[in-house]
């Protein structure tokens, strides 16, 4: 079932949660609401499920008019991000809930609730724990009789909130692909918030990134990672080293700090973004750009080797992260202290007044450091 | 070398005893010798005394109005405190803060000035009191004037109880029942009234035990007309100064078995619900 969100907007006394904003989420399709907290994300989720009126606009489920329907009859699975199970019920009464409300006229016979409870329980691999109490069971577990619970009602549209916030890393993790499985089974369109950039671009078909109560980009997570169309989602979508610098012809400088660009720029100020890969660090400054660093920490844990660095010279408001290959690690042995450049490849400038983003790259100007040869030689090496 | 019994901060010995011999000695004074001093009094004239006191006609109806008054004061104040307790836990209004304060309202003023108020209102020179004179309905100094401010006195119990635990609990649970396409009797039914019900049982016996033992706000509006509108703590003071102690005591003694029974079973509701509780924070984590 597709939903389509019209120029909804919603207000808390003086806090405007969501500015009007309009949304198409075709028929089947995992589609993540991201943002960071108070942007409007749950707001807009609770709305489609009708546990919150909007102030204004419409919501429609395949093109049916469900602004005046009640929850009750919306026929929505919502997964809470607490899970909210009925503490004093079972397992598999918290499971039958939904179905031993219906009408008379609509509910199955004991035996078949009974079937499909074992059925439903079954399919979350919980058949086990049917006549444990929520208290009793771990927070993936409970996670996953709330979503057994939310699908009894074979309902066409699932939302989630939060669905995996309140979890630890790795049961996060089993239980994202389980419902990225579950999603490609059974065919519902559902809609999840979350405020974990890697979950959203890891499990959405599509990522819909919100900020102060606006829409502020809805792409795939592919398409969303590489050509973001603002500020803000940039800076969300992982860690950004920045230099903010005023611009005289086609060098960017600031204090010690310069950049020559591809080409010349008309404004006075502007910012390079520079994501941790699109950069590398050697011991001496390039023809192109110098930017002094000293080394603050050393991070070892995970496929490449993170330095945490401080500007030399000149300032930026977060420390510089970037990364490098272990077999550089290994051949340099960088220590806390010490005194590097780095050397942008590609880079992502944001122009005084502009809101999107130019794309730069540098062509390959790296003058050859027997000690820092190109990370691409070394991956292959490596390889 | 000699070992020293390790002492800490505060643990002297003479300290502990002499605080446990203090407390012994007023809980004995003022609380076991005077409940037992009732019953010792109420059997003065031995069993036979007891049964001839009690199946007198005046204490037979001063108990049975007594029960009339507890039978429907508790019904009104469940109702009614479970209504309070949903609408300021479960919605947001202007001065719903102001509603919550309200409510302790009899806590906080003496009973007496409770039934002069009532006394003012509703009776026969006062501003509605008049009016409905002239209706024929008389509701001071006979038994709806007894249940009024007997229902004005308790009616924060229920209340009080229920807030603090539907605030703890939240209204998550109440919004996955609805999404799961409950009614809202249903979602009452099966969702909410099972997790409070606890704390209501336990509302409902302290209710119980004010409204039978309430004396001053009654006192006030119910005139004292024996074999009609006397209750039973009422019945205890006429007895009394009637000089029939043992009648006044015999008394006494079903008011203070009334409390008794209250004592169990609120410790038997706070243990169940400090289970709950433990529970509930298990969930939480």
């Amino acid at each position: 079932m597709s939903i389509r969100v019209e120029n909804i907007s919603k207000r808390f006394g003086q806090f405007q949660a969501l500015q009007p904003l309009t949304l198409e989420i075709p028929d089947g399709e995992l589609v993540g609401l991201l943002g960071p907290s108070g942007s409007g994300k749950t707001t807009l989720l609770r709305i489609i499920a009708g546990l919150e009126t909007a102030d204004t606009g419409r919501i429609l489920f395949h093109g049916q008019d469900v602004t005046n329907v009640h929850v009750r009859d919306r026929r929505v699975g919502f997964v809470f991000q607490h899970y909210a199970l009925f503490r004093h019920m079972t397992v598999a009464q918290n499971v039958a809930f939904g179905l031993e409300v219906l009408p008379k006229a609509e509910r199955p016979s004991a035996p078949e609730i009974h079937k499909r409870v074992a059925n439903l329980l079954d399919m979350v691999q919980l058949g086990h724990l049917a006549k444990r109490f929520p208290s009793q069971l771990s927070g993936g577990q409970k996670q996953r009789v709330a979503l057994a619970r939310a699908l009894a009602m074979q309902p066409q549209v699932l939302l989630l909130d939060e669905p995996f916030g309140a979890l630890d890393a790795k049961v996060r993790k089993d239980l994202r692909r389980w419902l990225r499985s579950l999603h490609d089974e059974l065919h519902f369109t559902s809609v999840f918030v979350t405020h974990d950039q890697e979950e959203a671009l890891e499990l959405s078909d599509k990522v819909v990134v919100m900020s102060a109560g606006k829409i502020e980009q809805v792409d795939s997570p592919q398409e969303l990672y590489s050509r973001p169309e603002s500020r803000f989602v940039f800076d969300f979508l992982g860690h950004i080293n920045v230099l903010d610098a005023q611009v005289k012809g086609s060098r960017l400088q600031q204090g010690a700090a310069w950049v020559e660009l591809p080409k010349a720029v008309t404004v006075p100020m502007a910012q390079l973004y520079l994501r941790p890969h699109e950069v590398h660090l050697q011991q001496t400054p390039v023809a192109h750009a110098n930017l002094p660093l000293t080394i603050n920490a050393v991070s070892l844990i995970g496929a490449e080797v993170r330095l945490e660095l401080q500007p030399d010279g000149w300032q930026a408001d977060e420390p510089w992260e970037i990364g490098i290959s272990h077999a550089q690690y290994n051949a340099w042995q960088p220590m806390r202290g010490d005194r590097c450049y780095a050397v942008p490849d590609i880079g992502h400038l944001f122009m005084q007044g502009v809101t999107e983003p130019e794309t730069l790259t540098w062509a390959s100007t790296l003058i050859q450091d027997p000690n820092f040869p190109k990370r691409s030689a070394h991956l292959a090496e490596v390889s | 070398m000699q070992t020293r019994a390790s002492l800490r901060v505060g643990d002297q010995p003479w300290v502990k005893w002499s605080l446990i011999s203090l407390a012994l000695f007023i809980v004995g004074t003022l609380l076991i010798v005077p409940l037992v001093a009732i019953f010792v009094q109420a059997f003065g004239d031995g069993v036979q005394g007891f049964l001839t006191n009690i199946t007198d006609t005046y204490t037979l109806h001063a108990i049975s109005l007594t029960l009339l008054v507890a039978a429907l004061t508790i019904p009104l104040n469940l109702v009614f405190g479970v209504f309070l307790a949903w609408l300021v836990t479960r919605f947001e209004f202007p001065g719903r803060k102001l509603l919550i304060t309200l409510i302790d309202i009899p806590f906080a003023v003496s009973p007496v000035v409770a039934g002069l108020l009532y006394l003012l209102l509703y009776g026969s020179n006062g501003w509605l009191g008049s009016w409905l004179m002239d209706q024929d309905v008389q509701l001071m100094f006979s038994w709806p004037g007894i249940l009024m401010v007997t229902v004005f006195v308790t009616c924060p119990f229920v209340a009080r109880e229920l807030i603090p635990l539907m605030q703890q609990q939240g209204k998550e649970e109440e919004e996955a029942g609805v999404t799961l396409g409950a009614s809202g009797w249903q979602l009452f039914r099966r969702v909410t009234l099972p997790n409070i019900q606890w704390a209501l049982i336990y509302g409902v016996v302290l209710t119980n035990a004010r409204a039978m033992g309430e004396f001053g706000a009654v006192s006030v509006v119910s005139g004292n007309i024996r074999g009609e509108t006397n209750t039973l703590p009422l019945h205890v003071e006429l007895l009394y100064q009637d000089y029939n102690a043992v009648g006044a005591f015999t008394s006494a003694s079903l008011l203070a078995g009334i409390a008794l029974i209250t004592l169990f079973v609120k410790s038997f509701v706070e243990w169940r619900q400090a289970r709950q509780r433990r529970v509930l924070d298990e969930v939480s984590e």
